[in-house]
């Protein structure tokens, strides 16, 4: 039997899982497993959200992807510029070709600020470390006035951090007693405040609690950086102090200088096997698939159990049956030490307990476990 | 009437894709068409029915219409501005 390669490529939540996954369920007599990472560094990205209120620095959410990976696992660190999907290769900048027999595409989900206009000079961020850190800065400084909260397009990843960033703001302004002199809103591209209907229903009634209030079918055209005004398609225009906007995501270039995604770069990806619409020894995991779920770690994580499990059935001869369900699990800060808890999949929608102090702890504690629990396959 | 009346200029296949998938789709549809045009979205979502009609409105659009076929519905818009 020859030796089959399996190439990974991305080292985030998805890509370092499957690779771990499969080097426990393959001997290197069956299969040798290579992961390719861009910079070689894990990073947490659930750990942003709290920077611009003065958590942990983004340092903290970061390891080396070789401490978390199997030691079977061998880890390129450089940049893959473009995938023969019919040769099977992967090109590294540096000219070098991978050969793969399975491709499991990790790649996630590219911010793309510049195709909202203004957007440069006008918004704030914490979608990476270094809008974080400068969201953090601008927060500090600020001391009353209107500050909009808003997403520019759809898909985005972790779809419930913008209102979890919301209710946390809501919380720190009176903390620091400027509630009263602070206006909220927050704006939505569709016709109610979250994606998921049942969600939004348990969501709004919180935000009209603590009067925050929102902008429905408020699509981002233009940001006005000079009069701090953002407008929307549908025309409304809305004055802002301070703009925290998450930008447009994109699939990664790779995807579509290969030939291999839709119009925006998102991998055309069976919704249960997770394989490539075209090329079925290529799979997609996480934020770089077209799946119809939640850009999240958690979907992430259930669908790397899937890959690996089908993987490893064909080479080992016993083809695996197991199929993603759409399973998503995650949370749902609300503010005041408080939070819910989301679990849902494609056919049951999710029924947000009451907010408790409960959720809140279970998501600090993953937020630290996770190194342990979640790379490693444990859980 | 089944079928609408008029020329599509453009048309996207949303078929399967949760809500808000359709309307995304369409709105994504019409940014990148002239003024005038007429671009149709193809829906297997329930909720299409409700949000796209008060979209369009909202946006100021004009909502041609819904055709039901089998298993989905055409909406049918025309950009206005
Ligand atoms: C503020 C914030 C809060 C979040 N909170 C949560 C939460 O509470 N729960 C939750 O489940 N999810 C949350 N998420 C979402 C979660 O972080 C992502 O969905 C998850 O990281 C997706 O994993 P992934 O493996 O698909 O992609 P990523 O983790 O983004 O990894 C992609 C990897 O691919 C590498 N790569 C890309 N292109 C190339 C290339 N050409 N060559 C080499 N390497 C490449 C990158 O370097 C990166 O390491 C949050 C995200 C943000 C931004």
């Amino acid at each position: 039997m020859t030796v089959k390669q399996i190439v990974v490529l991305g080292g985030g939540v998805g890509g370092t899982l499957v690779a771990n996954l499969l080097a426990g369920q393959l001997t290197r007599k069956q299969a040798q497993i290579t992961l390719i990472d861009r910079i070689g560094k894990h990073v947490y990205q659930p750990g942003w959200l709290y920077v611009p209120f003065g958590g942990p620095p983004p340092e903290r959410w970061e390891r080396s992807e070789r401490s978390l990976l199997r030691r079977s696992v061998d880890l390129i660190i450089g940049d893959a510029v473009r995938i023969d999907p019919h040769e099977r290769y992967v090109e590294m900048a540096d000219g070098t070709q991978i050969p793969f027999d399975y491709l499991v595409i990790a790649t996630g989900a590219r911010l793309e600020p510049s195709a909202v206009p203004g957007y440069g000079e006008g918004a704030y961020h914490f979608y990476s470390a270094e809008a974080a850190l400068r969201l953090h800065a601008a927060l500090r400084e600020f001391s009353g006035g209107r500050i909009v909260i808003g997403v520019a397009d759809i898909p985005y990843k972790c779809p419930p951090a913008p209102l979890e960033f919301t209710f946390l703001l809501e919380d720190e302004l009176r903390k620091r007693g400027l509630r009263e002199k602070t206006e909220i809103t927050y704006l939505s591209p569709i016709g109610r405040v979250f994606t998921i209907e049942s969600v939004s229903q348990f969501v709004t009634p919180l935000m009209e609690e603590r009067g925050i209030q929102y902008e429905l079918f408020f699509n981002t055209e233009q940001i006005d950086p000079v009069n701090r005004t953002i407008s929307s398609l549908e025309g409304t225009t809305i004055p802002y102090d301070l703009l925290v906007l998450v930008p447009p995501h994109r699939g990664a270039t790779i995807i579509s200088e290969s030939g291999l995604g839709d119009a925006q770069g998102w991998l055309p990806t069976d919704r249960e096997t997770l394989q490539h619409k075209q090329f079925p020894y290529i799979y997609g995991v996480g934020d770089a698939t077209d799946l119809p779920v939640s850009k999240s770690g958690a979907a992430a994580h259930f669908e790397a159990k899937v890959i690996a499990h089908r993987i490893a059935g064909e080479i080992k001869g016993k083809p695996s049956e197991e199929r993603y369900q759409g399973q998503v699990m995650c949370f749902l800060e609300t503010g005041y030490g408080q939070a819910t808890q989301l679990v849902f999949d494609y056919t049951h929608p999710p029924h947000p307990p009451k907010p408790s102090a409960y959720y809140h702890y279970e998501k600090a504690l993953l937020n630290r476990a996770y190194w342990h629990l979640i790379p490693t396959g444990i859980v | 009437m089944t079928s609408p009346n008029v020329v599509i200029d453009k048309e996207i296949d949303a078929r399967g894709s949760h809500c808000p998938g359709p309307m995304m789709e369409l709105i994504r549809g019409i940014k990148s068409v002239p003024v005038g045009s007429v671009v149709a979205v193809l829906s297997s979502d329930p909720g299409s029915a409700k949000d796209i009609p008060i979209w369009v409105q909202k946006a100021g659009h004009e909502f041609i219409g819904a055709f039901p076929e089998q298993g989905f519905t055409r909406f049918v818009v025309r950009k206005m501005r």
